[in-house]
């Protein structure tokens, strides 16, 4: 099911021709519209007429979450404020708050490409459709909103919180569809369980989520706890909200609304193109918006592009899950390590429970790693010999996963401390 | 159908286009839009091959004609409404319409061309009346349509029309869009290059902005309408607040 299969099944050479008479067209808006981009362009001495393909945009450097800041609150919006009709931010916990802004065209964009993600995960009008994303300020709800009605779904505009309520509420209404986070879906489906409610009982179809990392094995364990099919999405305030990218039916990566936006990943550190497939970090450039453009904006977002097509028909290139921060990215012996690469191989070895800790240390100007896993108790009264089969075997397939050698030791069940909220999954003792 | 890329064209040291991408989808209406002077002609005479592209390609059914002669391009099937009708004045419109057909007549002789004559007396009922008459003594719509139809004898995939509202009453513009818009009803393409943008955005499915030889916005017609730059600069709407 397609929303606007003319462009999601559009032939490649047709959509790089519109994204790069997009990219030309938005280029030269930044450059005359936004102090901030002709600055940085005048500094350059960038040409818009030097922008012949799209690979030219590697000319221009990347917008980083600090220039949104030193901007606020309206210093990067391309049109003035009475063509604005929307202003979202982001939290602001962790410093200045970030402004962004939609015009009208920018608003009907975006229900759009929000219909697209609905529509391919499997929504349609004939749905009721629960938003438990916090309405607000976050892009989250009003993102889903628009385009969840743009669709002709029935809405419910619950937001998050008062999970018994939401409970009733999908009971009472019927609801087919559920939009939140992974991770409340969870603690959904566990308050269902405390409260008597048989999952199985309910009209759910389909899960949307976002907003945060997940995992494989938590869309399992959604599936599983609430029988519906969990899709993931992405998106982020500064480039638009929810759309920027979901998946389809298939669940094997997210499509990516390539004639809205630019995608490149670049290693963390180099700031260089990855190798096709490879692993690092997602740079967005949006090729429509009117209000708030943005070039090259680093999303400190962790994935991949998935190169083989997608048997569902779309011809818009996918990316893998988002699988971490490029901000908790190690450097080890000169190799980029993150934290989510080891937590894959535990996942993946029977007996290791999901709970470990990475140390690291310098001995020597030498870079040494040990990861302490924990194991579940019957392996570890079972024989030394099985003990060390299985330390070499870990030791084995992390070796080939990272890149680098490590050192591993099994702990016994509880013995890695559990935290409340973010898990400190790594200790770095080298001081650099 | 045509794709434009990173086109810069120009007269001798001047350099009118630069960097123009631009592409037409088979079955839509594709306006460009733009003051005098933007390069709005030079763009559609560099992709007929009068004008000779100094860099960039240009891609008309997947085949590179940025070096092909102009009577190969129209045979190719693409025909240009040029600005200003250029009608032959000393000849009959009938006449006219007969040297519009002769590349069907190397395809397919002079019955095709009788008959696809026809086809334009049908969807021009005026031209039928004055077949016999000068085509200099009609005037400037029947004009306007004549050029259209001597266009249309070559059965061109896309018809490229250069500013066929210039100098034209608007009850007759309203006409003139109106078979346009029949045009792409029955399946033409059609590239409309227009200083009338409220006329010309309201009937096209997409629209591109050109400003000094520069494209400035793309979109669909109905975004670029509501677009508040394009309302201050080509529709002289300015909210006041």
């Amino acid at each position: 099911m397609y929303w606007e299969p003319e462009r999601e099944c559009m032939a490649r050479e047709d959509l790089e021709q519109l994204q790069l008479e997009r990219l030309q067209s938005t280029l030269y808006r930044v450059g005359t519209h936004v102090p901030f981009y002709r600055k940085k362009f005048e500094e350059l001495k960038f040409n818009y007429d030097a922008v012949r393909s799209l690979d030219d945009i590697r000319q221009l450097p990347f917008t980083e979450k600090e220039d949104l800041r030193s901007n606020y609150p309206y210093g990067l919006f391309a049109v003035p404020l009475r063509d604005v009709v929307r202003v979202h931010s982001s939290s602001g916990t962790t410093g200045l708050a970030t402004v962004v802004g939609y015009s009208r065209n920018d608003i009907k964009t975006w229900s759009n490409l929000v219909g697209r993600v609905l529509t391919a995960a499997g929504v349609t009008r004939n749905d009721v459709i629960q938003i438990a994303f916090g309405y607000g300020l976050f892009t989250g709800g009003f993102g889903l909103h628009y385009g969840a009605e743009h669709i002709g779904a029935s809405v419910i505009p619950i937001s998050a919180g008062n999970t018994k309520r939401q409970i009733q509420i999908m009971q009472d209404f019927k609801t087919t569809a559920l939009v939140c986070t992974p991770s409340y879906a969870l603690v959904i489906a566990d308050t269902m369980m405390e409260m008597g409610v048989n999952p199985n009982g309910l009209s759910l179809r389909f899960g949307l989520f976002g907003g945060e990392p997940w995992s494989e094995a938590m869309r399992q364990e959604v599936h599983e706890k609430l029988g519906i099919l969990a899709t993931d999405n992405y998106g982020l305030s500064e480039v638009m909200g929810p759309g920027v990218a979901g998946e389809c039916q298939e669940c094997n990566g997210l499509h990516i609304n390539e004639d809205h936006f630019l995608l490149e990943v670049v290693d963390p550190i180099t700031l260089e193109p990855v190798a096709p497939g490879e692993v690092g970090e997602l740079v967005i450039t949006t090729l429509t918006k009117e209000a708030f453009p943005m070039i090259r904006y680093r999303t400190r977002d962790l994935t991949r592009f998935l190169l083989e097509p997608c048997p569902c028909g779309r011809t818009m290139k996918r990316m893998e899950r988002v699988i971490g921060r490029s901000d908790d990215m190690l450097i080890i012996k000169g190799v980029n390590v993150f934290p989510i690469q080891i937590e894959k191989v535990l996942f993946e070895i029977k007996g290791t429970e999901p709970h470990y800790q990475i140390i690291v240390e310098r001995e020597n100007h030498t870079d040494k790693v040990s990861v302490l896993v924990e194991v579940s108790e019957n392996i570890f009264f079972d024989e030394m010999k099985k003990q060390r089969q299985m330390v070499d075997h870990i030791k084995a397939r992390l070796a080939a996963e990272l890149g680098i050698g490590v050192d591993v030791k099994l702990v016994e069940e509880k013995t890695i401390e559990r935290s409340m909220g973010k898990s400190k999954r790594v200790i770095d003792k080298r001081k650099l | 159908m045509l794709k434009v890329r990173n086109l810069d064209a120009g007269y001798g040291k001047l350099r009118v286009l630069k960097n123009i991408s631009l592409h037409v989808d088979s079955g839509e209406i594709v306006t460009m839009i733009g003051a005098n002077g933007a390069g709005k002609t030079t763009l559609l005479h560099t992709i007929i091959g009068l004008v000779r592209a100094s860099a960039g390609s240009i891609e008309f059914q997947d085949q590179c004609c940025n070096k092909m002669a102009a009577q190969k391009i129209v045979a190719a099937g693409c025909a240009l409404v040029p600005e200003g009708r250029q009608v032959f004045a000393s000849m009959t419109v009938e006449e006219n319409l007969i040297l519009g057909g002769y590349v069907l007549e190397r395809k397919e002789g002079r019955g095709a061309v009788l008959r696809e004559m026809q086809c334009q007396y049908d969807l021009f009922p005026v031209l039928r009346e004055r077949s016999e008459q000068l085509a200099g003594t009609l005037s400037g719509g029947e004009q306007q349509m004549l050029a259209m139809g001597r266009a249309l004898m070559s059965r061109p995939r896309l018809v490229m029309m250069d500013e066929p509202s210039t100098g034209l009453a608007p009850l007759i513009v309203k006409d003139i869009f109106a078979v346009i818009t029949r045009l792409r009803d029955a399946g033409n393409t059609v590239l409309l290059i227009e200083q009338n943008a409220k006329a010309a955005l309201g009937i096209a499915d997409r629209g591109y902005v050109l400003e000094v030889g520069k494209v400035i916005l793309q979109g669909p017609a109905d975004d670029l309408l509501a677009n508040s730059d394009v309302q201050r600069a080509y529709l002289g709407r300015e909210k006041i607040a």
